[in-house]
C-alpha cells in the first residue's frame, strides 16, 4: 500500500519574490520531473520537501504522503530519501557504515551487519563493508548513496539533480538503477534537473519552473 | 487568508520544519559576549573609579584628580610613554613590511613554502621564551658574540647595554620576532579570499614586476582583511608586559610594566597610581590605533598615485631578496633563540667566549623538576578548562549562526577582536581590584575566566572558516536518514571536523599558557604557572633556571600541537576523504 507525495498549492518566497509555487500529486511509483535553468528555486523546493528550508524563505502549502501532512514534521520523522549531485558518503565512516547509518536502528549486530551485506550484494559490491569510501569509483559511491537511502525505508524519493555529477555512461546506468528501485519499491520521485534526458528517461509528467522571479 | 497572516503561518512553518535545536543553544551567543567582553567592561571600569581616587578596598571613597596629579609627578613618565609609542609604533610597521614584502616576492614559490613551515609552529611558540631565546642570543655575553669572539678577540663580554636598552629596540625586535608568524598567517589565510593568483597574472601580463604588482594589485584587498589582526598587533606590542620585563628596559621600565609594579606594591594607595597609568595607557593605544587609521588614508592615497604612475618596478630585484632574507631572520632569530635556551637548560659550566659548554647534563633538570612539575599542572589545569569552555561556547555559537543563516557581520567581527584590541594594562589591573573587593582574587576559577577572554577570539577565527565551509548537505542527508538534532553533530560534523577542532585546541592551549599578565593579576601572584615562574626568574638572570623553565613552557605549547597533527591521521588513517 504505497502512498502518493502531494504537493497541494506549494509556495516559496524570498523577500516577497516568489520562486516556487507548484500543486501537483506524484502517485507511488510515478516520477515527476521539475524542469527549469539553475537559480530558479529548484533546489528550494526539495529543501521544503525534506525540511531543511532555510528560514530567509517563507513557504505556504501542505506536503502529505497519502493521507499524512508532513509539513510540520522535523526531517528525521518524514520518511523522505534524497538524493544530491554530489554522493556525499560520509568520510569518516566505513562504507558499511556510511550503510548502517541509513538502516533503522533495532535488530541484533549480527542481523544489522548481515543485511548491510545482503545489500551490498545488491547493488554488486560485496564484501565492500570495510572499505574507505573515498577509494571506490565514482558508480561505486553513487550506488552505496542510493543504497543508503534505500535501507532508510523512505515512503519517498528526492532527486536533486542527482545523476549531473556523473559521466555520461555511468549516468544512464545509475539513472536506470534509481528509477527501477524506485518502481519496485513503488516510491513517488520528485526529480528537479536541468537535463532533458533525464526528463525523458523518467517518463513521468513534467513541470517547467520558468516563471520564477515574478514578484507576488 | 490576510497575506500578513499567512506569511506569519508560513514562516511558523518553515521555523516548525528546520531541524529543529534545543533552545538552550540560543542562549550561547549571550553568554558568550558576556564571556569574552563582561570581564573587559568590569576592568575598564574598574580602573576608572580608582584613577579618580575611588577605591573602597583600600578606604579610600573620596574622588579626587591625585591619581593622575601622582602619576604625571612621576619623573620616568615621558620616557614611559615615549617608549610604548615607539615600540608599537616601529613593531607593527616592520612586522607587517617584512610579511608583506616576503608575501609579496615569495607567495606560491617553494622557498616561501619552506618558510611558511618554518614559522607556522612558531606562532604558538609563548612570548616569554621568544624573548628569553632572543635575549640569550644578542646579549654582551650571548651565544652571537661568542660566536664572533674569534674574529673580534673578545675574551669577556663587550660592555654594551643590548638587552634591555633605554630605547628599546631590542625590546621593539623581540616583539617584530613574535608578530611576524602571527601576521604572515592571518594574511595567508585572507589571501584565499582576495584571488590574488588571478590579479598577479594581470599585472603580470602588463608588465609588472613580482613585487609592485603584489602591492599595487594584491595588497589592498588584503590589508583590507588583516586590518584587524594588524591592530591587535599594534595594541599589544604598545602595552605587552612579559616581553618587556625581559627584554625592555627598567629604569624607567615601560608603561605597562610599571603599571604592573605599581600594582604589586604593598601601599594601596599605589594602586590609584597604577589605574591612572592604565588609563593613560588605554588613551594611548586609541591614540595609536587612530594615528594609524589615518596613516592608512595617507598610504592608500599615495598608493592610488603611485599605481597611476604605472612604474613597473625598478626596485624589485633589490627587494625580493631583502623579503626573503627578513622573513628568514625573524624565523632564525625564534629558532636559534630556542635552541640555546636548550643549550643553556642541558649547561654546566660554560665560559665566555666558549660557543659550547663543557658539558651537558641532566643536572639543571633534575634541580628544578619538582617546580617544574607543579607548575605544569597547575598551567594544564587552566589551560584545558580555559580551551574546554572555549570549544563549547564558540561551537555553540557557530550553531546558532549556522541555524538562523545568518553569517557574522563585520560589528560581530569587531566584537570577536575586541578583548585583543583593549590593552592588558588597560582593564587587568581593574579587573583585579574588582575581584579583590569580592574576596575572589587568587582563585583559580577567576584565572580560568580570565584566560577565556583570551582564549575565545582565537578559538572563533580558527575554527570559524572549517566550521561554514563543511558542506550543509551532510547534514540534510543525516537528517533525513533519520538522525536527530545531536545525531547530526555527534555523528556526522563533529567527527568530520576532528582536525580543525583538535587544532583549535590546540591554539587555546598555547594562548592560555602563554597568558602572562592575567595569570600573575587576578591569580595575585599565588597562581603559578610555566609561564608566570619563567617571567619572575628574568630579574635574577640564572640561565640555567630561565632555560628550565622556558624550555619547559615551550613543549607545553608544542605537545598539543604534536598531539593535533598526530590524533586525526591515526583515527582518520583509513579515511583518505579526511586528508585534504
Amino acid at each position: 500500500m504505497a502512498d502518493a507525495l502531494i504537493l497541494q498549492n506549494v509556495r516559496i518566497t524570498r523577500n516577497e519574490a516568489l520562486l516556487v509555487a507548484i500543486n501537483h500529486s506524484i502517485a507511488a511509483g510515478e516520477v515527476l520531473t521539475v524542469m527549469g535553468p539553475s537559480g530558479v528555486g529548484k533546489s528550494t523546493l526539495l529543501s521544503y520537501v525534506a525540511g531543511t528550508l532555510a528560514p530567509d524563505f517563507e513557504a505556504s502549502g501542505m506536503v502529505c504522503l497519502g493521507a499524512t501532512d508532513i509539513t510540520a514534521l522535523p526531517p528525521a520523522r518524514r520518511g523522505i530519501g534524497i538524493l544530491f549531485q554530489d554522493d556525499l558518503l560520509f568520510p569518516h565512516l566505513s562504507v558499511g557504515s556510511n550503510l548502517a547509518f541509513g538502516l533503522g536502528s533495532g535488530g541484533t549486530r549480527a542481523d544489522r551487519r548481515r543485511r548491510i551485506d545482503d545489500a551490498l550484494c545488491e547493488i554488486g559490491l560485496k564484501g565492500y563493508a570495510n572499505r574507505d569510501p573515498a577509494t571506490l569509483s565514482g558508480g561505486q559511491k553513487a550506488r552505496v548513496a542510493l543504497m543508503r537511502m534505500l535501507l532508510s525505508q523512505p515512503r519517498a524519493l528526492l532527486l536533486d539533480e542527482a545523476f549531473s555529477g556523473l559521466d555520461a555512461s555511468l549516468r544512464h546506468h545509475i539513472r536506470t538503477l534509481v528509477f527501477d528501485w524506485a518502481r519496485r519499491m513503488a516510491l513517488p520521485v520528485l526529480m528537479v534537473t536541468h537535463d532533458l534526458e533525464d526528463a525523458e528517461a523518467a517518463g513521468g509528467p513534467v513541470e517547467r519552473l520558468a516563471t520564477a522571479n515574478l514578484s507576488v | 487568508m490576510h497575506p500578513l497572516a499567512q506569511r506569519i503561518v508560513a514562516f511558523g512553518a518553515a521555523r516548525v520544519s528546520g531541524l529543529s535545536a534545543p533552545s538552550a543553544l540560543g542562549l550561547i551567543p549571550a553568554l558568550t559576549l558576556l564571556a569574552m567582553l563582561g570581564p573587559v567592561g568590569a576592568g575598564v571600569l574598574g580602573t576608572v573609579l580608582p584613577a579618580f581616587g575611588y577605591l573602597p578596598a583600600a578606604g579610600l571613597s573620596t574622588l579626587s584628580f591625585d591619581p593622575i596629579i601622582a602619576l604625571f609627578d612621576w619623573p620616568g613618565l615621558t620616557a614611559a610613554v615615549r617608549l610604548s609609542a615607539t615600540t608599537g609604533l616601529v613593531a607593527t610597521s616592520l612586522s607587517l613590511g617584512i610579511v608583506t614584502l616576503t608575501l609579496a616576492g615569495w607567495h606560491g614559490t617553494r622557498p616561501f613554502r619552506m618558510l611558511e613551515r618554518l614559522l607556522s609552529p612558531l606562532l604558538s611558540v609563548p612570548h616569554a621564551a621568544t624573548a628569553f631565546g632572543l635575549a640569550f642570543l644578542v646579549a654582551p655575553s650571548g651565544w652571537l658574540s661568542r660566536l664572533a669572539s674569534p674574529l673580534t678577540g673578545w675574551d669577556r663580554p663587550p660592555d654594551l647595554l643590548i638587552v634591555q636598552d633605554r630605547w628599546g629596540l631590542t625590546l621593539t625586535a623581540g616583539m617584530v620576532a613574535k608578530e611576524v608568524p602571527f601576521l604572515l598567517l592571518m594574511t595567508l589565510s585572507a589571501l584565499g579570499q582576495a584571488d590574488a593568483p588571478r590579479r598577479m597574472r594581470v599585472a603580470q601580463a602588463l608588465g609588472y614586476g613580482r613585487i609592485t604588482g603584489w602591492l599595487k594589485t594584491v595588497f589592498p584587498a588584503v590589508y583590507a582583511q588583516i586590518r584587524l589582526p594588524v591592530y591587535v598587533v599594534l595594541a599589544y606590542s604598545m602595552s605587552v608586559v612579559d616581553v618587556a620585563i625581559i627584554l625592555g628596559p627598567s629604569t624607567p621600565p615601560s608603561l605597562s610594566v610599571q603599571i604592573v609594579q605599581w600594582m604589586s606594591d604593598p601601599d594601596l594607595s599605589r594602586r590609584l597610581t597604577a589605574a591612572a597609568a592604565a588609563l593613560l595607557q588605554g588613551a594611548l593605544v586609541f591614540a595609536a590605533l587612530a594615528l594609524w587609521r589615518a596613516m592608512e588614508f595617507v598610504v592608500a592615497r599615495l598608493g592610488c598615485l603611485w599605481v597611476e604612475r604605472g612604474n613597473r618596478g625598478v626596485a624589485d630585484p633589490v627587494l625580493r631578496p631583502l623579503g626573503l632574507v627578513l622573513g628568514l631572520l625573524s624565523a632564525l632569530a625564534i629558532l636559534a633563540g630556542l635552541l640555546g635556551l636548550a643549550v643553556w637548560s642541558f649547561a654546566g659550566f660554560w665560559a665566555f667566549p666558549d660557543a659550547m659548554p663543557q658539558e651537558l647534563s641532566f643536572r639543571n633538570w633534575n634541580r628544578y623538576l619538582p617546580g617544574i612539575l607543579t607548575a605544569s599542572g597547575t598551567t594544564a589545569l587552566i589551560a584545558i578548562l580555559a580551551t574546554g569552555l572555549a570549544l563549547v561556547l564558540v561551537l555553540g555559537c557557530l550553531e546558532s549562526e549556522y541555524r538562523s543563516g545568518r553569517g557574522l557581520t563585520q560589528r560581530g567581527l569587531w566584537l570577536i577582536y575586541l578583548p585583543l584590541l583593549v590593552p592588558q594594562t588597560a582593564f587587568l589591573p581593574g579587573l583585579q581590584t574588582l575581584l579583590l573587593s569580592l574576596g575572589a582574587d587568587k582563585a583559580l576559577w577567576a584565572v580560568v575566566l580570565v584566560h577565556l577572554v583570551f582564549v575565545l577570539p582565537y578559538v572563533f577565527l580558527s575554527l570559524g572558516d572549517p566550521w561554514r565551509a563543511w558542506d550543509r548537505r551532510n547534514g540534510t542527508v543525516a537528517a533525513v536518514l533519520g538522525a536527530s538534532f545531536w545525531g547530526v553533530m555527534w555523528r556526522v560534523r563533529l567527527p568530520m571536523l576532528l582536525r580543525p577542532i583538535v587544532t583549535t585546541a590546540a591554539v587555546a592551549f598555547a594562548v592560555s599558557v602563554g597568558q602572562y599578565l592575567p595569570t600573575l593579576l587576578v591569580g595575585g601572584g599565588r597562581v603559578q604557572t610555566l609561564t608566570t615562574e619563567a617571567v619572575a626568574l628574568a630579574s635574577g638572570g640564572d640561565r640555567r633556571a630561565i632555560g628550565v623553565y622556558a624550555v619547559a613552557q615551550t613543549l607545553a605549547v608544542l605537545l598539543p600541537f604534536i598531539l593535533a597533527l598526530s590524533l586525526p591521521a591515526i583515527i582518520w588513517r583509513n579515511r583518505r576523504g579526511l586528508h585534504g
